[in-house]
């Protein structure tokens, strides 16, 4: 947060999240236990998933070891939509209900979603180099994840371009909800391209809707993989709630100094 | 209720393009540029070869729609200038009829240039409309709709920003994705003269996005430029 944003932000009516005055010592030693629990989970969680990864899932007849990356590439993406799905959801119950709160849901949120579609976007071509023989193609999964990550980085930049108002906040819900329902009309229009047609069937389609295509162990490793992602989630997310709480809560004793000189 | 909405709406776009009527200024620099584009295509590529003839369909595209985006950056800014933005909120309606106001006025704008710029593309590239000119009216009607609709919610979110100008197609074109890739196609089709299942697919696509996002930047409209409580 630069200096120029904050002292923009003492002069505009700097919001106020919650009743609480003041994230009292209490409070905040009551979150952190919550978090190291919650961290604990995530860190044997994660440990679990990694030895279940390596050790446990059998190697993929076909593919070999890399096949491996598969279990941490799907749980990143997941993750990610559960992210974007909370951006969405905080977004359109901020306009709705106008508190603050929801837009901060949606702050903490996108930036996670970014993070791990970022690791969706290199992962998969770390595993289709030697799979595929190619870095990257441009079918309709890989393309709209593409689109996604982008909308997504755009409106972190949207976010970050704008004085601190409650129109801001506005604002970036219009266009978190904008973009969250232009996802599956880009997923349809990418799948309709004539190159599309060349590739389509080129990403493997593990879970369909009658069957999952993978060995019991595998299954397992997957499921924990994903639950383990979703442990990290809400612990980042939490955390990056405090922070914005906190944020807050400077920027309104910032501007009760300044009112008072 | 719909008759008087239409009727506020229509008044606005008349406002609209009675003052660019008078000093023509922003629409010339935006046709300026259109055509700059086109011509700029024809050097990037090697000039005549079939290379460009199949890549024609997504330049008039570019063209159009980076042209477009100049117009929609500036569609606010004699509200914003002249405090007139004040003026229209204070006004009874209802805050959609502004935005299809400006979108009528963004649309007229949009098409005029269009229509002034196709003539240069047909015969610097020598294109035939095999497919007819009514298919391509509607594949340029669809897309344009798709995309100033979008865009004139987006440039007002980005009224009075230091960053407008390079803010706003950063937001449009991503979420305009599927658009460019159905206007894109669809016109590729037009331009061969087979417009068969294949294009009304790609119309149907436009349409549902126009749809869609119409009535959602309608509805959304309020909370861009009302001054939040």
């Amino acid at each position: 947060m630069s200096v120029e944003v904050e002292s923009r932000m003492t002069q505009e009516a700097a919001p106020r999240v919650s009743g609480r005055d003041f994230l009292g010592a209490g409070e905040t030693r009551r979150f952190l236990r919550s978090q190291a629990v919650l961290g604990g989970l995530t860190a044997v969680a994660l440990i679990v998933a990694l030895y279940m990864v390596f050790l446990y899932a059998p190697p993929e007849r076909e593919m070999g070891e890399i096949q491996r990356l598969f279990y941490f590439h799907v749980a990143s993406g997941w993750l990610a939509m559960v992210a974007f799905l909370v951006v969405f959801a905080g977004s359109l119950m901020f306009l709705w209900r106008g508190r603050l709160k929801y837009d901060r849901w949606a702050e903490a949120s996108a930036g996670i979603g970014v993070l791990f579609t970022t690791i969706v976007l290199v992962t998969g071509p770390l595993w289709a180099r030697p799979i595929w023989n190619t870095w990257w193609t441009w079918e309709p999964r890989l393309t709209s994840s593409l689109v996604l990550w982008i909308m997504y980085a755009a409106y972190l930049l949207l976010r970050g371009n704008f004085p601190e108002s409650r129109k801001k906040y506005q604002i970036c819900s219009v266009y978190a909800i904008i973009a969250f329902l232009d996802v599956p009309l880009v997923f349809f229009s990418v799948r309709r391209m004539r190159d599309a047609e060349v590739y389509r069937g080129l990403h493997p389609v593990v879970i369909s809707a009658n069957k999952i295509d993978l060995e019991p162990e595998m299954i397992l490793t997957l499921i924990v993989s994903c639950l383990a992602f979703t442990l990290l989630y809400a612990l980042l997310w939490r955390f990056r709630l405090r922070v914005g709480m906190v944020r807050d809560e400077i920027w309104r004793i910032r501007r009760v100094l300044m009112e008072r000189e | 209720m719909m008759t008087r909405i239409l009727e506020l709406a229509f008044r606005l776009a008349w406002k609209d393009l009675r003052m660019e009527f008078r000093s023509r200024q922003n629409f010339l620099t935006v046709l300026f540029f259109a055509f700059i584009v086109i011509v700029i295509f024809n050097f990037a590529f090697e000039p005549g070869s079939p290379a460009i003839r199949e890549s024609a369909p997504a330049i008039l595209w570019v063209a159009f729609l980076f042209a477009g985006i100049l117009n929609l950056s500036s569609a606010f800014i004699v509200e914003k200038e002249e405090g007139c933005l004040l003026g229209l909120l204070l006004a009874p309606m209802e805050r959609g009829v502004i935005f299809i106001g400006k979108f009528l006025s963004n649309m007229m704008f949009q098409l005029l240039m269009e229509l002034l710029i196709f003539p240069v593309f047909l015969v610097f590239f020598n294109i035939e409309l095999r497919g007819g000119w009514l298919w391509f009216l509607l594949v340029v009607i669809l897309v344009n709709t798709g995309f100033v609709a979008v865009g004139t919610l987006f440039s007002a979110m980005t009224i009075g920003l230091k960053t407008r100008e390079v803010l706003l197609p950063i937001l449009l074109f991503p979420v305009i994705v599927p658009v460019i890739i159905a206007g894109v196609r669809a016109t590729g089709l037009v331009f061969q003269g087979s417009p068969g299942s294949d294009l009304g697919s790609w119309l149907k696509l436009l349409g549902g996005f126009d749809l869609v996002f119409v009535v959602v930047s309608a509805a959304v409209f309020r909370f861009v430029v009302e001054e939040a409580s």
